[in-house]
């Protein structure tokens, strides 16, 4: 594993069909080939089942392939005996933060993975307090779930992930049932993370602001891969985007209406920022 | 701390007695029962009464909570009162009521039973009144361990029993949410006779039982992608230490109990 960085998930030319479906049916995701390089924030945009959620739970052996093959840090997730070190490498969110706290208080929930790891109940403690100040939740530590806004289960559900020492976590639409508030520190919780710990993210995401802000971005449809690449480059191809019934960010989309309307902007434009600093440039040249 | 725990019966406290090993708890639980069952005086279980009086007192648990726990047994209790009173016979003719007579010896054995019910109730419901849900779960769990040389998973037992204590104030509120949402739908389910408000509670138990099975779904995959898997070795953040203080606490009642029984009282 050497080069620049080492690579953290390898799908080689993956199908995967759920069992119990029709030969006609097409598989949920068929012949795809995807890196997840160390410390890399990757977003995986596509429609309503175009198998963004399937690939995620390829990726840390909830689903198996059906053909080609997974490889988290070299390990292929067929091999059953390394299914707690792949799970403990590449920790997962789920959208519904209810569906997936398991204990009673919130520390217990944070030291599931790690029971679960069977660690020396002392390294449990350490670990679980660590990744509760880290995620802000020191005060909710003996608190049940359910007393819980939104934002905080999935706050929760990180510090979960995080105790494992994770290269990886994989997120799935981790913010579509927040309230603003909730995706924001969500969100923030997460990019400090990929920043400070250099941990890998794998974002599965409807929301085109959240893509943008990725080091790449891969585009679903129909199970396959159709596009990956930087957000730049990708966020900003409306008519791919469009026609797959997604969107590009606000500034992306205004940027293009502008220029339809005759004013010159540069291309690639993907953040607020870049429109108005163009916009403001255009004012003063005119 | 108020705020965190509105589950089960636990009240929240400092007291000695919520601060007692879990585990020790339910064996001096378990001990004063028998004993409760050994004693044969009038004495001996007024003095249990007024113990177990004196501990609700000691944990700081409000007189109120201590009578509805005892409305539960209301009934049972009035049915063997009444039992007794009219078809146990021996000693004195205290009065009688056509063909029914109560007598002495009847009254006596009724009010005893009665008592022994009321403080059986009674120390059982200090032990759940100031334990958490969760390490009357733990406690009871250890105590299953040795069944799993009889083949019972005794360690998924525990889990389901916990994720069962984890769910049940979200399937609550789940349930209010239904409510709300049938009520605003014209249901109705407070009128009519009492089969007509079980049928009308159908539309409720359905999508309840729906959304429960796809939140188990969801949660068993969440319990596998976090590395669970069944009957591997696992390892507790909290493991419960039996301190020197909980021995005392223990070989003090076990004291308590020769001396009952051998004075007899």
């Amino acid at each position: 594993m050497s080069g620049q960085s080492s690579i953290i998930i390898e799908a080689k030319n993956v199908d995967f069909l759920y069992s119990g479906e029709w030969e006609t049916v097409t598989p949920a995701v068929s012949g795809i080939s995807f890196t997840v390089r160390q410390g890399e924030y990757v977003a995986l945009v596509g429609p309503n089942g175009s198998g963004k959620t399937t690939l995620l739970k390829l990726f840390n052996a909830l689903l198996i392939p059906s053909a080609g093959e997974v490889l988290v840090k070299g390990i292929s997730t067929v091999n059953e005996g390394m299914l707690p070190e792949i799970r403990r490498s590449c920790g997962m969110i789920f959208q519904n933060p209810d569906n997936q706290l398991v204990a009673t208080t919130v520390e217990e929930d944070i030291a599931f993975g790690l029971e679960n790891l069977a660690l020396p109940s002392e390294e449990i403690k350490k670990r679980v307090l660590e990744a509760a100040a880290t995620l802000g939740l020191e005060k909710l530590l003996k608190h049940p779930p359910h007393l819980l806004s939104g934002g905080e289960k999935q706050r929760v559900a990180i510090a979960g992930v995080l105790v494992m020492e994770p290269d990886c976590i994989l997120m799935d639409e981790p913010t579509a049932m927040l309230d603003p508030a909730g995706r924001h520190a969500v969100l923030e919780a997460v990019q400090q993370l990929h920043r400070e710990r250099g941990i890998a993210v794998v974002h599965v995401t409807h929301f085109p602001e959240e893509a943008a802000g990725a080091d790449r971005v891969a585009v679903l449809s129909e199970g396959r891969l159709v596009v990956d690449g930087s957000p730049e480059d990708v966020m900003t191809g409306l008519p791919l985007l469009h026609d797959l019934g997604l969107r590009g960010t606000t500034a992306v989309e205004l940027a293009s209406m502008l220029r339809q309307d005759g004013y010159p902007l540069p291309p690639k434009i993907l953040h607020d920022r870049e429109l108005v600093d163009s916009l403001c440039s255009l004012e003063q040249n005119s | 701390m108020t705020r965190s725990i509105t589950l089960g019966q636990y009240i929240p406290g400092e007291s000695v007695i919520h601060h007692l090993n879990p585990r020790l708890k339910i064996v001096i639980l378990v001990l004063v029962l028998v004993l409760l069952f050994l004693l044969e005086t009038y004495s001996g279980l007024i003095f249990a009464l007024a113990l177990a009086v004196a501990l609700f007192v000691l944990a700081g648990i409000p007189f109120s909570y201590l009578l509805r726990g005892l409305r539960p047994i209301f009934y049972i209790a009035l049915f063997a009162l009444i039992i007794y009173f009219f078809f146990t016979s021996g000693g004195v003719v205290l009065f009688r009521i056509g063909f029914l007579t109560v007598e002495s010896e009847g009254v006596e054995q009724g009010l005893f039973i009665v008592a022994r019910l009321v403080a059986l109730v009674l120390f059982s419901l200090l032990v759940t009144l100031t334990t958490t849900p969760l390490s009357l779960t733990h406690g009871i769990g250890f105590f299953m361990k040795p069944l799993r040389y009889v083949g019972l998973p005794t360690e998924e037992v525990a889990m389901i029993m916990t994720v069962a204590l984890r769910f049940i104030p979200t399937l609550m509120e789940e349930s209010q949410r239904l409510m709300r949402a049938q009520l605003a739908r014209g249901a109705d389910f407070e009128t009519g006779s009492i089969f007509r408000r079980a049928r009308s509670m159908v539309p409720l138990i359905v999508p309840l039982f729906v959304s429960a099975f796809r939140r188990a779904d969801e949660l068993a995959l969440a319990m596998e992608a976090r590395g669970f898997r069944i009957g591997a070795k696992r390892t507790r953040m909290h493991q419960d230490v039996i301190l020197f203080r909980d021995w005392a606490v223990l070989f003090f009642v076990l004291a308590l109990i020769v001396l009952a029984l051998n004075i007899n009282i």
